[in-house]
């Protein structure tokens, strides 16, 4: 198989950074080999954060280019609009419905755009989550990262099993059983019956 | 027994050392070199501190080789900067056990002040530089660094770069090597660097460097990849898998010994290969050497930059637009949307917030340092207008005031944090009372160095290890240099803040004012409160809103939301609302 390229994006302190671990676990329990690129420091603070996740046979550059991303996770909709141009023509966006003003948006700077969804479904194929309600539902709020993966899992080609014995290897134990349910919820969430 | 784990670039540099036999570690945390030490730390068998900066964990790692045992330090470009002086000097005596100095640098400046190249410094201190271009390499180099430098009777530099620090691939873990320590013997011919010795070990340091160099030509880790020979690639680290993914064809010369060089290597491959061309990020340390010896058709700078962080998408651009390569562009794309920009911010209940929001209401400017609390710089807060290094806010106030005078500073503060008075502010406090100066300068006390992810200092009572010690009072250590005025304000009494500010301004001499509270993401902070609003009450004046705090939003009808699950109920936007529009309650 040829590379497969996962983004993450978010907003710092989102949890990209613990996904993007679920998710190269996985690949090394599928066999592959994988890079992970993430960003730490002065830009977890609140800004816009990206990780990248490949995974195949043999992978040499740890980052994504523009245009290579077969799944773009977003943990926030702003943001899947600033990197939608890293996707594929045939990648899928996984976007979290949810809206977190920037700081040049709370200052009266700049507009938080309208319509987001609409722009992303316009371009290319957008699976919209309500994942920080859901998870608010669950009485675990900050668990919406991995409700907005298990939405993404559809698309990434591996089973369930090994999803679930990846989250409960990879996230801390006091934090299995509530992430795992979090997973199921997002991995059995109807896409299309949410608008 | 092996075993294959997936980590992070940094976490495969201390698991090198720690199979490598390291005994004892030390550095000061900085973006992106911090999880060495914070992985190093996990393993029983070596001795890992945080020191209280980069100069003084180069002499601990010194003085931990000289007693025979094999040490590190690790610290990003610029603490290579503080630890200089005892390295360039490091490079005369030489070793007792391996040492190994890790500089991280940060091309593309995700998280510093500035991008230079680690690899230069090394040159000038004539230490020699291993490159790993992922976390496999980054625990085999490591381990080589130790090697080589008991071999060669020289500290070696293992130099990362953000992207390979903080990008994680597959490492097969082995056993540690336990290291018997080499044994002491008195050499002041080798240890005492006094300019009698130091005149004859700066012989042995060019022989060695010459010796390395002709070995380097036989080192497995400097390898000649032969494929198309019409275009080949001289590179090294990170930039050699943007060549191998754009160009996974044409012939590569991978080094990763990139200092000293290996000249005979270097002209064999240039020999074979059509075209040539030098990819390295940064500053052109391979390409100017590689010219000086008559190699002129090499490529360079010429086409790429010195700046900024490479990519394949970059390397085939450049190609293409010089018209020189057989680089091909990458996939069509969507057009970037535009959409508003998302900097980086203090984060919802960050005491920082807090005081700078009384400064910025008194019309007060600050001399910055280095930290989360930089971003006081920006909009909304606006309160720091400079910011150099570490530890520099306290000396720049210090200069402004013995240039214009008091009056110039009057509406002037200097602002550090409690980390950062530790690794270099003291030194210029020092200097203020010595030097007989006027002005005031705020300790922003939030427990911990916050911006790198939350480490320990002197100042906490915990060590890297995680002991329980004796916390260095700073208050104490401010008054012990004979400073009268020192004065400790709970970081959200605004009141007591600027009551505070307007009268310390208003003093001659010098004085201390140390805002505390702990930084909200510190683990066991925790959050009995939040904030809430009462719409009915809100005036919509917007006053909240000013310290820019993100669990704040303003709806469509103007009044103002609080995102329950952003705030942290510190409580500051409530203190500003004149109109009791914002309760705080317990969640």
């Amino acid at each position: 198989m040829g590379v497969k390229n996962i983004m993450i994006v978010g907003v710092g302190g989102q949890g990209t950074l613990l996904t993007s671990r679920i998710l190269g676990n996985l690949a090394v329990h599928g066999g592959f080999d994988v890079k992970l690129s993430e960003v730490h420091g002065m830009a977890q603070r609140g800004g816009s954060v990206v990780t990248f996740v490949r995974y195949g046979e043999k992978v040499a550059e740890p980052i994504v280019e523009e245009g290579c991303v077969d799944v773009l996770i977003a943990f926030e909709k702003l943001e899947a609009l600033r990197y939608l141009h890293f996707l594929k023509e045939e990648g899928v966006v996984i976007v979290n419905d949810w809206r977190i003003d920037p700081i040049t948006v709370v200052t009266g700077m700049a507009e938080y755009p309208e319509g987001i969804l609409n722009t992303l479904r316009a371009a290319r194929r957008t699976i919209a989550v309500d994942a920080t309600r859901r998870a608010k539902e669950m009485g675990a709020p900050k668990a919406f990262n991995v409700v907005v993966l298990g939405a993404a899992a559809r698309y990434m080609g591996f089973g369930k099993d090994a999803w679930m014995h990846v989250i409960e290897t990879t996230v801390p134990p006091k934090t299995v059983e509530i992430n795992k349910k979090a997973f199921e919820a997002g991995y059995l969430m109807e896409p299309d019956s949410y608008e | 027994m092996t075993e294959k784990k997936i980590l992070l670039g940094n976490e495969a540099i201390a698991r090198g050392a720690y199979e490598a036999g390291v005994g004892v570690s030390a550095a000061y945390p900085g973006t992106p070199s911090t999880e060495i030490s914070e992985t190093i730390a996990k393993y029983d068998e070596v001795y890992a501190e945080w020191s209280p900066n980069e100069k003084v964990a180069a002499e601990v790692a010194i003085g931990a080789s000289i007693a025979g045992i094999r040490a590190m330090c690790s610290m990003k470009h610029v603490g290579v900067n503080v630890a200089a002086d005892p390295l360039f000097t490091a490079a005369y005596t030489g070793v007792g056990g391996g040492l190994v100095v890790v500089a991280a640098d940060d091309p593309g400046m995700y998280s510093s002040q500035n991008e230079q190249d680690s690899r230069m410094v090394a040159r000038a201190a004539m230490i020699p530089v291993l490159e790993p271009s992922d976390s496999a390499e980054a625990k085999e180099f490591t381990k080589l660094a130790f090697d080589l430098s008991e071999e060669y009777d020289t500290p070696v530099m293992v130099r990362s770069t953000t992207r390979l620090s903080h990008s994680q691939g597959i490492v097969e873990l082995e056993e540690r090597i336990e290291k018997e320590a080499v044994p002491y013997e008195r050499n002041t011919a080798k240890y005492v660097m006094m300019p009698v010795n130091a005149i004859r070990r700066h012989v042995a340091v060019e022989e060695r460097l010459k010796r390395m160099a002709g070995d380097a030509c036989t080192m497995a880790v400097n390898r000649a990849e032969y494929r198309d020979l019409s275009v080949g690639f001289i590179t090294s680290g990170i930039p050699y898998q943007y060549v191998r993914e754009a160009m996974p064809e044409a012939s590569v010369l991978k080094l990763g010994l990139v200092h000293p060089l290996p000249r005979k290597l270097i002209e064999e491959f240039a020999s074979r290969v059509e075209k040539l061309y030098i990819f390295e990020e940064l500053e052109p340390v391979i390409e100017e050497q590689v010219k000086s010896w008559g190699i002129s058709k090499a490529v360079g700078k010429e086409i790429f930059t010195v700046q900024g962080e490479y990519s394949a998408n970059l390397l085939r651009d450049r190609l293409s637009r010089s018209g020189k390569g057989a680089g091909e562009s990458g996939p069509s794309t969507l057009a970037p949307a535009k959409v508003p920009p998302r900097p980086p911010i203090l984060c919802p209940g960050c005491p920082h917030r807090s005081v700078y929001s009384v400064l910025n209401r008194l019309g007060i400017h600050a001399a910055g340092d280095i930290g989360c609390y930089t971003l006081g710089a920006v909009a909304p807060l606006n309160v720091v207008d400079t910011t150099i290094c570490m530890g520099s806010s306290i000396s720049t106030l210090h200069g402004m005031e013995k240039a214009r005078g008091r009056d110039y500073i009057r509406n002037w503060v200097a602002v550090i944090g409690d980390s950062t008075f530790m690794h270099t502010g003291i030194n210029s406090l020092m200097n203020m009372v010595y030097n007989q100066s006027s002005g005031t300068v705020v300790i922003l006390d939030n427990s911990t160095t916050g911006m790198t992810g939350h480490q320990d200092h002197a100042a906490t009572g915990k060590t890297l290890k995680g002991e329980v010690v004796l916390a260095i009072n700073i208050m104490n250590l401010c008054r012990s240099l004979g400073i009268e005025h020192v004065y400790e304000v709970s970081a959200f009494d605004l009141d007591g803040l600027a009551e505070a500010f307007r009268r310390e301004t208003q003093r001659d001499g010098v004085s201390v004012i140390i805002t505390k509270a702990p930084c909200v993401l510190l683990k066991g902070v925790s959050f009995p409160d939040k904030c809430v609003v009462l719409p009915e009450k809100c005036k919509k004046c917007g006053l909240c809103l000013r310290p820019g705090c993100p669990a704040l939003t303003k709806s469509a009808d103007g009044t103002v939301t609080i995102d329950e699950t952003m705030c942290n109920g510190c409580g500051l936007c409530a203190k500003l609302c004149k109109s009791g529009a914002i309760e705080v309650q317990p969640r």
